[in-house]
């Protein structure tokens, strides 16, 4: 298959960045905005194309799916160890194209509403471009280096969007904490990276993917505290995964990243940036699952079980639309974790990571429509409270017809997208670690919980005063939402386990009714819940928040795991460790520095009136010299 | 050869002319006066040149032909300095060397 | 006779070349250092090199002190007298000056020149062919170099000399 000009799919973006970034202030508003869709349209043309000659066309060899790779060597360390630069092409990347495109496609026509009138419009098509660009250089890497470079650019796209609004305070400080976490968790993923290089000697995932090659073989070969060092070099990558995921513990940047304009959100915080870290496991997955019998990955599973729950509690007691979203990533996130987790290899024992991969596809078009719809109430009422909304059905009817989709596909109501993957993803975790599936369905239900109490809070409910009339938004920003709720609901009927598993070769996926009936039932109760207590605004939800008390509090402060960080970082890091050094810092190394600098200026103030300037001071000074100098030679010092 | 006269009592005569001119040179407060002390140290020099050609190497002319060069040289920087001292007169009316410190700044 | 006729000249160099540096009235310094420069024509007479002393007689003393006497009057009121150097600084550079002639007249005093008695006078001809000479120790060369550098020197002397007063708001740019 020749795959050569998939590199185009890249490049389109990035030649749309350099344009709009260097003409930023001769280009019109409107057109810029046109440059951006229509050369992101072609990158999306090519990927479906992509998509369609890898699975259609090409389609198996051996009943396998091949990798194809076209790389030239960058940068020369030994024979076997070098950074390649090139791009690498197998079910997931494709998969990830697909999703890439069509997400970023559909946040880039939004935006053309959405940011209308808006004072950086071209800088921000500018910077989604560069990462779109980030996100295909990040997909279609083809080792461990090349993917960090990526990596760190996408970090560098995020921080600079999240920060959109540079005259915010908030956002400003949103945006440094995202860089700052995240850049915490790659400096783990780095280390990772060169504990890989240095034991393996090389950075190709397809050498290091080889189930029959030489690394997975030879895993045991060192060990470091009773456990092999590849398996500490993938629990530090998985940490860099963890971090730009938002898993547990990192996970604080994510809420506070929601100070970025909603498409952003959309894109980069909802469906495609955070699941890098889901892609990067998945990249790995054979040396995740192989090495040390997969104990890195019993960590990942368990990281991602917590992660669920722990934020799809926390989502309950949200007042900010935008943030209740973002933790429901979050959760939706700790799922694909799980779900990697508790995957097998080959076969129908792969059902995890071919859920993974499912609900990383499918979750992209709910959860970016989901943002997309919560932008566009936003747009329209001005605020991301709750307490501004309610009964705004009758005003926004396709936004509401379409966030109701949505809701109802995270919830995992059949036979929207949803449902098909979480119910693979609770197979998975049936069928090999029970305590992490009851996890997964008390989660389920959470999830329909709270997503259905904001699409009653904002949809129904008592209506506000609003302070002029909550209109409909306008086409650009309607046409992404209805096409996405299409795939919404269309994505679930498409035959993933055929197209991408852990080993390639596809197998029959079977629906298994009865967890399926309980994950629906699960979901149904939720709503029902959600109907109860927030269809008509009524007490009930503040007696039960009463009646859970201090537990609320605690979940509605998100566990106080800012405050822990916060103090960690400034009364033990900043205090103890941080200001004595600056202060030696300051007094010893600078006060020498400065004092060697003010010495000097002393010094030549002094002695400057040696440099009259006149011929005769310094033609005395020279005769004087060679005076002294005769004598000395010829006395002092003869021979 | 001067009868009766060693080339170290030349010598000194010199020495005592070319530090002369070394002294006028370090405390005249005149542009011309010091061109003068100039020309005493090249004389100097001159004659040190000369002397030592007669007195020990009466064969050879390199002695001379310096000091013709040396003359030569003089001439050329006399008349520069000449034409300098007039320009600058003519700006700023002094051929004082206290007055013509625009250049050190 | 020579011997006496040394040291008169001898003593004509030194008088008026300390009476050159010292005087108040510029245009007597330069009359003291043109009876230095004849002293000197004197002495090459004396050694017999009659081509040399004409040439000390024609540049030094016809050329350049008409040339200083030129600018001095140009440049000068002949009433004005020299301000002189602080005393300090007079006493200060004569004790140098004498510390160097001591150097000097020590180092020349203990070195042991090896005289040549000799009788030759150099002609004319002897210098002009040395001079124009290109065989080994020819002199060719540097004459043309110094031609050159008369030429230069010429032409600049001339330039800077004719050069246009400065405008005065250049003046006040300097300033």
């Amino acid at each position: 298959m020749d795959i050569s000009y998939i590199i185009l799919i890249p490049i389109i973006p990035l030649v749309v960045f350099l344009l709009l970034g260097i003409f930023n202030q001769k280009i019109k508003p409107g057109i810029s905005g046109y440059v951006g869709v229509f050369g992101l349209l072609a990158s999306t043309t090519l990927s479906f194309y992509a998509a369609y000659q890898y699975f259609f066309v090409y389609g198996k060899v051996d009943g396998v799916f091949q990798t194809f790779s076209e790389k030239t060597v960058w940068m020369n360390f030994t024979d076997t160890l070098h950074i390649d630069m090139g791009i690498l092409v197998d079910p997931i990347s494709v998969m990830m194209l697909v999703v890439v495109s069509v997400v970023s496609l559909m946040v880039h026509m939004y935006s053309r509403g959405y940011m209308k009138g808006d004072e950086g419009y071209t800088k921000f098509f500018a910077f989604l471009s560069l990462f779109t660009f980030s996100m295909y250089g990040l997909v279609l890497a083809t080792n461990l280096f090349q993917i960090y470079i990526f990596w760190e650019l996408v970090g560098v796209s995020s921080y600079l969007l999240i920060g959109y609004y540079y005259t915010k305070t908030a956002a400003i400080a949103a945006a440094k904490k995202a860089f700052i976490v995240t850049r915490f968790a790659d400096f783990g993923f780095l280390i990772g990276i060169l504990i890989i290089g240095f034991y393996t000697g090389t950075f190709d995932f397809e050498t290091l993917n080889n189930p029959e090659g030489s690394v997975i073989l030879n895993w045991a070969a060192t060990s470091f505290m009773g456990l092999s060092v590849i398996t500490w070099a993938l629990i530090l990558i998985f940490i860099g995964g963890a971090g730009k995921s938002a898993m547990f513990p990192l996970h604080i940047w994510l809420p506070d990243a929601m100070e970025g304009p909603t498409p952003v959100s959309a894109l980069i915080h909802a469906a495609t940036m955070v699941v890098a870290g889901v892609f990067l496991v998945a990249r790995l997955f054979p040396m995740f699952y192989f090495v040390e019998d997969g104990f890195a990955l019993n960590i990942v599973a368990y990281v991602g079980a917590f992660s669920a729950l722990f934020a799809a509690i926390i989502a309950i007691t949200q007042t900010d639309i935008k943030r209740v979203l973002a933790f429901s990533t979050m959760s939706q996130l700790g799922y694909m974790m799980l779900a990697l987790g508790v995957s097998g290899y080959e076969g129908h024992e792969g059902v995890g990571y071919m859920a993974s991969m499912f609900h990383l596809f499918t979750h992209a078009m709910f959860k970016a429509l989901l943002f997309l719809g919560a932008g566009s109430v936003i747009h329209a009422v001005h605020s991301n409270y709750l307490k501004d909304m309610g009964g705004l059905r009758k005003y926004m009817p396709i936004t509401n017809i379409t966030f109701l989709i949505a809701a109802l596909a995270i919830a995992g109501v059949p036979p929207l997208a949803g449902f098909w993957s979480k119910d693979e993803i609770l197979v998975a975790a049936f069928e090999h670690n029970k305590l992490i599936y009851y996890v997964g369905v008390f989660v389920a239900g959470l999830t329909a919980f709270y997503m259905f109490r904001i699409y009653f809070g904002i949809f129904w409910g008592k209506e506000r005063t609003y302070d002029h009339k909550p209109k409909e938004s306008p086409l650009s920003m309607t046409l992404p939402l209805i096409v996405l709720a299409f795939l919404s609901v269309t994505a679930g009927f498409i035959p993933f386990s055929e197209f991408v598993t852990a080993d390639k070769a596809g197998f029959e996926a079977h629906l298994n009714y009865p967890l399926a009936a309980v994950a629906t039932g699960v979901g149904l109760i939720g709503i029902v819940l959600a109907w109860i207590f927030y269809k008509n605004e009524n007490s009930l939800s503040d007696r039960y928040a009463k009646a859970f008390g201090p537990l609320y509090k605690w979940a509605s402060d998100k566990f106080y795991f800012d405050e822990i960080y916060m103090f960690v970082a400034k009364k033990i890091l900043f205090k103890r460790v941080s200001e004595p050094i600056a202060k030696f810092d300051k007094k010893y190394v600078d006060g020498t520095m400065v004092g060697i600098g003010n010495k000097t200026v002393l010094t030549s103030k002094k002695i400057k009136g040696i440099q009259s300037g006149k011929v005769q001071d310094y033609a005395f000074a020279f005769i004087a010299g060679v005076v002294v100098l005769a004598l000395v030679f010829i006395y002092l010092w003869p021979n | 050869m001067i009868q009766g006269i060693s080339i170290y009592e030349i010598l000194t005569v010199t020495t005592v002319l070319f530090f002369i001119g070394v002294y006028g040179f370090l405390t005249r407060k005149n542009l011309i006066s010091m061109l003068i002390s100039v020309e005493l140290i090249l004389n100097a020099s001159v004659v040190n040149f000369v002397v030592i050609n007669k007195y020990l190497y009466p064969d050879m002319l390199q002695g001379a032909v310096y000091a013709i060069f040396i003359i030569a040289v003089a001439a050329a920087e006399t008349a520069l300095a000449i034409s300098i001292i007039i320009n600058l007169y003519r700006q700023i009316n002094s051929v004082e060397v206290k007055d013509t410190e625009v250049m050190k700044h | 006779m020579e011997r006496i006729l040394f040291y008169i000249l001898a003593l004509i160099i030194v008088i008026f070349a300390i009476a050159a540096v010292s005087s108040r009235k510029m245009l007597r310094s330069v009359i003291y250092l043109l009876f230095v420069l004849c002293s000197i024509a004197g002495l090459y007479f004396l050694i017999d090199y009659n081509f040399l002393a004409a040439i000390q007689l024609t540049v030094y003393a016809g050329g350049i002190i008409v040339l200083i006497i030129f600018s001095v009057l140009l440049v000068h009121h002949i009433e004005l007298e020299l301000e002189l150097a602080k005393p300090l600084k007079q006493i200060i550079t004569a004790l140098a000056c004498l510390v160097g002639i001591g150097v000097i007249l020590t180092t020349i005093y203990s070195y042991d020149f090896k005289v040549i008695e000799n009788d030759t006078a150099i002609t004319t001809a002897d210098v002009g062919s040395k001079l124009l000479s290109y065989d080994q120790g020819g002199f060719i060369l540097p004459f043309e170099v110094i031609s050159v550098v008369l030429l230069a020197a010429m032409i600049g002397a001339i330039i800077i000399a004719k050069g246009k007063q400065v405008e005065k708001h250049e003046n006040k740019r300097i300033e």
